[in-house]
């Protein structure tokens, strides 16, 4: 296994090599006529955080027990770090996973836990208790590390699953939901501290999750999935922000579509006419799949701006608010444009009084044509 | 029954306090277990204390005398015959727990982990043979072990030996082939129910952690497994330490036990205090050894670690 680098890497985009550590080519994984996962292809980099997000059964996990070694593709290749997976087992692969329910062994205290996988390998000269404490350092346990399992919080057995994972320094963690059963705030507290332990370590982590916030909080990389297939895979912002298709652009927030008629269409835009918005210039998605003359354009409801008063901009469409709900530090408000057949929510911050707008109430709304996207259905 | 009480404010106080008490939580609790501590009491405590009393008492040809001695017990810990019983009633129950346990195990494990949609039938399976009086079970093996019995006809078939052997059946090696078969199911049960509740993830989480098969089952599986073991051997072993039936059919005078010294004392012998205070050594006995071998399987499951 090789040494933990000891360096953290700075927290950019462009911060992992480009060297492959999972290829994923044309898996599929039939279980009878059904396909939890078709034809899935995929390059995880090294030292990359990249999450599988999508919905329940959409074959995210799978795929995770795939590489783990837990279940094996009908057909397809995988290989980590250069080397085909095919009739490795479980225990002899380079990665190491976090279980969804922690799998904490439930007769051995928190030391012996995360000593459980070097045991086996007759470590000399104390290295085991130094690795045991390095790990149960990385995850603020310290001292925790006779505590039995069954006297641990949530939190903390997420810790020691983490600490027990880590001391084998795998070139892969694989991480399967493992946030879904803490509380709101330890969530995002950890979070947080998961991103900031993948950069201290440099290990691929592999995340599987349903939770979008989630995925683009932590992800250098996210692969969006649904009905065993990879519908995207990019940045968090740019899946945020060029969602490929509805489906996806649904998956991850608020969105409002708009019917469009292409006016004219090359290799890298599109200028399509809307009732509402008017005729517009966007850039052309790579998987973008033209349905007769007709597409769909999205923008997400944070990116349209209640202009006040007399205030105008270069972009705007005018409507009546229909709708208002109340959600503390934003406003949610549902406005009504003439042309359009379906609302346009639109999110404002309060600082303005957007809370205080009645319902009813004619309005402008400013847009930047960029954050009208094409998209296929 | 408030519209009652307000009518009439003397009952109204005793109501009061009754529901009071009823709504005790201790009360409400002894209500609620009365009925099996009762039949626990009334089956369980009297008998014992009967047997317990008798054994401090002296047989005079027909009547009892009720004063106080410690004779039996002298008898029954220092004459060589219930020495001699109670050892061998004591290897036997052993041996005979080991063995059914070790054969269980693996069974145990086969369906629970590989049992898939048919677990509930092959445990059916395994009950079949119960469905069959304990003795003709016994019998059957007299039958397989004996002289002219399955066992030696095939070994003469095949030319292994060549008249029957007697050293298979009427020996204390008999009653532990019969005592292990009988007892099976027994120890299978328990084994089952505990390995059903080791989580498979944990096994996963082994595998992951670098452990073949092997090594998951010693470190994970097994160790997780140990109060169903512990219990399977506890329902083995002390019952048979008991058993006189198997003895008396398949033991002949090699495998005689304990239980058919007692059972002699309170039949033939007519000696009850003696028969009483040979029972109590031995339910000591079991007692301890019970919780010697708890202790021991705990220990070997800390050392697993």
């Amino acid at each position: 296994m090789p040494e933990q680098p000891q360096i953290a890497r700075p927290q950019s985009d462009r911060s992992q090599s480009d060297r492959a550590m999972i290829e994923i080519k044309n898996v599929t994984r039939s279980y009878g006529a059904f396909k939890a996962l078709d034809d899935a292809s995929l390059t995880i980099r090294e030292g990359e955080f990249f999450s599988l997000l999508g919905p329940s059964g959409c074959g995210k996990t799978t795929l995770l027990r795939m590489i783990a070694g837990f279940d094996n593709p009908t057909s397809g290749s995988i290989a980590v770090g250069g080397q085909p997976m095919e009739g490795i087992p479980a225990n002899r692969r380079p990665t190491n996973m976090v279980f969804q329910s922690y799998a904490i062994f439930p007769h051995l205290n928190v030391e012996q836990n995360v000593a459980y996988g070097l045991k086996r390998l007759r470590l000399q000269g104390g290295e085991e208790k130094r690795r045991v404490e390095e790990a149960l350092a990385q995850v603020s346990l310290t001292g925790l590390g006779k505590r039995l399992a069954t006297e641990l919080s949530g939190g903390q057995r997420q810790r020691v699953a983490l600490a027990r994972a880590l001391v084998m320094r795998p070139k892969v963690l694989l991480l399967d939901e493992p946030l879904s059963a803490l509380d709101k705030k330890l969530r995002e507290q950890m979070q947080v501290e998961l991103r900031r332990l993948q950069q201290a370590v440099g290990i691929t982590f592999v995340l599987v999750t349903h939770d979008q916030y989630e995925a683009l909080a932590m992800s250098d990389r996210i692969a969006v999935m649904f009905g065993g297939r990879i519908a995207q895979v990019a940045s968090p912002k740019e899946i945020y922000q060029r969602p490929v298709n509805r489906q996806v652009a649904d998956f991850l927030g608020g969105m409002n579509f708009v019917k469009a008629e292409i006016v004219e269409e090359n290799a890298a835009s599109l200028v399509v006419d809307t009732l509402g918005f008017g005729r517009v210039k966007t850039d052309k998605p790579k998987a973008f799949v033209r349905n007769g003359g007709g597409a769909t354009l999205g923008i997400r409801p944070e990116r349209l701006r209640v202009l006040w008063d007399n205030a105008t901009a270069k972009f705007e469409v005018a409507g009546k608010v229909v709708e208002r709900h109340y959600f503390g530090e934003i406003t949610h408000l549902i406005v009504e444009i003439p042309g359009l057949e379906k609302p346009l929510s639109v999110t404002e911050t309060n600082d303005f009084g957007a809370d205080d707008i009645p319902v009813g109430t004619p309005i402008r709304l400013a847009y930047d044509p960029e954050a009208l996207v094409a998209m296929g259905d | 029954m408030t519209a009652a009480a307000e009518g009439s404010p003397p009952l109204r106080m005793t109501r009061a306090r009754r529901n009071a008490l009823l709504q005790s939580e201790p009360v409400q609790g002894f209500a609620l277990i009365s009925p099996t501590f009762l039949y626990a009491l009334i089956l369980l405590v009297l008998p014992i204390l009967v047997v317990i009393a008798h054994s401090f008492w002296t047989q005079h040809y027909l009547t009892i005398d009720r004063t106080f001695t410690l004779e039996n017990y002298r008898v029954a810990l220092t004459e060589p015959i219930y020495r001699d019983l109670l050892w061998r009633s004591l290897y036997i129950s052993l041996t005979v727990s080991l063995f059914t346990v070790i054969l269980a195990y693996p069974i145990a494990y086969f369906i629970s982990f590989h049992g898939g949609r048919h677990k509930s039938l092959w445990l059916f399976l395994i009950t079949i043979p119960f469905w069959t009086s304990y003795l003709l079970r016994v019998m059957s093996w007299k039958v397989i072990l004996g002289y002219n019995g399955v066992l030696n006809s095939g070994l003469m078939g095949l030319g292994i030996i060549d008249e029957p052997s007697t050293a298979l059946l009427y020996n204390s090696t008999a009653v532990i082939i019969t005592l292990t078969h009988a007892w099976a199911a027994f120890a299978i049960l328990p084994i089952f129910v505990s390995l059903e509740k080791v989580d498979r993830t944990l096994v996963e989480a082994a595998t992951d952690l670098g452990d073949g098969p092997l090594r998951s089952f010693l470190r994970v599986t097994l160790p997780l497994s140990a109060p169903g073991v512990i219990s399977a051997a506890l329902i083995v072993m002390i019952p048979t330490v008991g058993d006189y039936v198997t003895p008396k059919l398949v033991g002949g005078k090699d495998g005689v036990m304990i239980a058919n010294a007692i059972q002699a004392q309170f039949g033939k012998a007519a000696n009850w205090p003696l028969g009483a205070a040979l029972s109590v050594t031995t339910m000591l006995i079991v007692t301890l050894m019970a919780g010697a071998t708890v202790l021991i399987i705990r220990a070997l499951q800390r050392l697993a670690r």
